[in-house]
């Protein structure tokens, strides 16, 4: 039984089906150790089940899973030495204090989990609120309990399931820094999410899935490359700049988006000359910033080869998405 | 499980103590019980119904002459608490009991805690012996606390003059409190099968109201056999009897019979359910919450 060989996360083949539903459809996935490994899908496709059965809390139909080389099925708790992490939201006893829970799950864990407590509320700043019962703890609060119950574990596997879900944008902010942290202190990480931006910023890896099954999988630079660059511009002169975007040799995909517009262009050349053009026309730039690809759109691609979703009259809901999505390249020009 | 001891792995998370066993899981299940109001809603019930019995009898010439010891309730305070099982078995210990075994499942999945409890190092099989075990420790608690009090409000105010037998003679005060704890622990064995069950129905519900109210309806259904003349032949292996089975021994000689049997009947009650709610337990998906 060689834990040492054996990857922080690997399933094969893995089905789960409820009725006629294949919630879970022949899953794939390999977590390297050291790894950020970004989960990504949208709400109902199948990522909460697939961390369940990797947690060993439910049965797969077909397939395995085995953490560091051991099956939860098989080998019971003892295969989730070194993992923790929580499934859909965090839940405690509401009627017992942050703190008389992180003790019972210490208590639970064994070893010197005990000792762990008062770092890791520090860690997820609830040392003030730690004698207060669960029950007054708002989301946000449930949720660092959550990450600091995991901590208690010293795990080397962490497996959140949609973490940021909930949060105000500040805890959001909070969230994705303290996973940046764990991740940087060399735990391995499979974040899953829904939010394309989250996953941009947090992991090195990616799955998609939908409908119960990995459509893609691979890096994540690699994926941002395939699906070509977008840029969101605004201008003093939308219609004007609409016209002179079409015009423009290297600007494809032109599409309105409220106050605005994107288009695509392979190179950065292209971009360079039409700010050069709408200037020489009269329009002034308010902001021209590449745009992070949406999972919708992403999806759309890599489903339905090359096509875009402006292009079949749905451009406002695609863009609307789009914008719903911080982009962290954005922030940095 | 040598692998426990020689796992660790290169960067693994150093393990210096041991792994959990059932008592860990059993103080915190005691814990989370203590910390509920449901726990006390039974206890206070236990406390409560010998109070309004010893008020009923000052404040009412008659008594309940037609149960065992109901006649010599204002002789001595110590055949209060046989008459107190008496009256406690027909539904008030089912319900004490179903309250808290027919929760204690149900309830982490309410609160959605069973992925909470079973992400940590304790295997569902330990989980499940330690929630047996609380559930019997709360019903065992509520029976001194129900028994305690009969006795000692019993004695305060009629004395603990010796006890008239079931067989009509006189045991002194210290034997009469020798068999009243051997009573308690014949009385414990059908309230033990009513936990078992409340238990499995708790897991196979997933819903504390069902799961209390089920095991209630289970007890009250026996009784309603067991007074159905037709069906005499199999009232000796009813649970509903077995809340009898105490009587024995406060008799002289003590009749040890109705106690074996209890033991073997209970033990075909509680032993399924208890064996058919932990393969539930630990085989079920913990989905939702």
């Amino acid at each position: 039984m060689s834990v040492a060989g054996g990857h922080p996360i690997e399933a094969r083949g893995l089905v789960k089906r409820y009725g006629a539903l294949t919630a879970v459809d022949h899953v794939d996935l390999t977590v390297e150790a050291g790894c950020v490994y970004g989960y990504l899908g949208p709400n109902g496709a199948g990522k909460t089940t697939s961390l369940r059965m990797l947690l060993g809390l439910i049965r797969p139909d077909e397939g395995v899973a085995r953490l560091f080389g051991r099956d939860p099925l098989q080998e019971g708790a003892a295969a989730l030495d070194g993992v923790a992490g929580f499934v859909e939201a965090p839940r405690f006893y509401p009627y017992l204090s942050g703190r008389k829970n992180l003790e019972l799950m210490a208590a639970l864990d064994g070893g010197d989990a005990r000792d762990r407590i008062d770092g890791a509320l520090d860690t997820v700043d609830l040392a003030d609120r730690q004698t207060d019962k669960v029950k007054g703890y708002s989301h946000g609060m449930k949720q660092r309990l959550g990450i600091a119950a995991a901590l208690l574990r010293a795990p080397r596997l962490l497996l959140l399931d949609e973490p940021t879900t909930g949060l105000d944008p500040a805890g959001m902010r909070d969230m994705r820094l303290l996973v940046r942290r764990l991740a940087d202190e060399g735990m391995t990480v499979l974040l899953s999410s829904h939010l394309m931006g989250e996953v941009e910023e947090l992991c090195d890896r990616v799955a998609i899935v939908r409908s119960g099954s990995v459509i893609y999988e691979g890096a994540l630079d690699a994926l941002l490359r395939s699906t070509g660059q977008r840029y969101r511009l605004r201008t003093t002169d939308d219609e004007r700049a609409h016209a002179i975007c079409r015009a423009q040799p290297g600007v494809q995909e032109v599409v309105s988006a409220g106050k605005g517009l994107t288009f695509a262009a392979e190179q950065e050349r292209a971009v360079a000359d039409l700010s050069v053009a709408l200037v020489e026309a009269g329009v002034a730039i308010t902001a021209l910033v590449p745009a992070a690809a949406s999972l919708e759109e992403l999806f759309f691609r890599l489903t339905e080869g090359d096509g875009l979703p402006g292009q079949n009259g749905d451009g406002d809901r695609a863009a609307s998405a789009r914008e719903g999505v911080p982009s962290s390249t954005e922030a940095t020009r | 499980m040598s692998a426990v001891a020689e796992r660790a792995p290169a960067g693994a998370a150093p393990r210096t103590g041991r792994r959990p066993g059932v008592g860990a899981i059993y103080r915190w299940e005691l814990r989370k019980l203590r910390a509920q109001k449901r726990t006390f809603l039974g206890f206070g019930m236990a406390v409560i119904v010998p109070i309004i019995f010893i008020v009923a009898l000052e404040l009412q010439k008659g008594g309940p002459n037609d149960v065992p010891f109901g006649r010599y309730v204002r002789e001595t305070g110590l055949a209060i608490p046989p008459v107190l099982l008496i009256f406690g078995s027909i539904w008030l210990f089912p319900l004490i009991v179903a309250l808290v075994a027919g929760d204690i499942v149900a309830n982490e999945d309410g609160n959605g805690t069973l992925k909470t409890i079973l992400t940590r190092s304790v295997d569902r099989h330990q989980v499940f012996v330690a929630k047996a075990l609380a559930a019997i420790t709360y019903a065992v608690a509520a029976l001194l606390l129900f028994a305690g009090v009969g006795l000692l409000l019993g004695g305060v105010r009629y004395g603990l003059h010796p006890l008239t037998s079931l067989s009509g003679t006189r045991i002194a005060t210290g034997r009469a409190l020798e068999l009243m704890a051997a009573a308690l622990g014949a009385y414990l064995l059908p309230v033990v099968a009513v936990a078992a069950i409340a238990l499995l129905l708790s897991t196979v519900t997933r819903n504390s109201a069902a799961a209390i109210v089920g095991a209630l309806m289970v007890s009250l259904l026996m009784q309603l056999v067991g007074i159905i003349s037709g069906l005499a032949a199999i009232k000796p292996y009813l649970l509903s009897t077995q809340f009898d089975a105490w009587q024995g021994l406060l008799r002289e000689p003590a009749d040890w019979a109705p106690v074996v049997r209890a033991a073997w009947v209970c033990a075909l009650y509680a032993l399924p359910a208890f064996v058919a709610g932990l393969t539930v337990f630990v085989r079920r998906d913990v989905a939702g919450g």
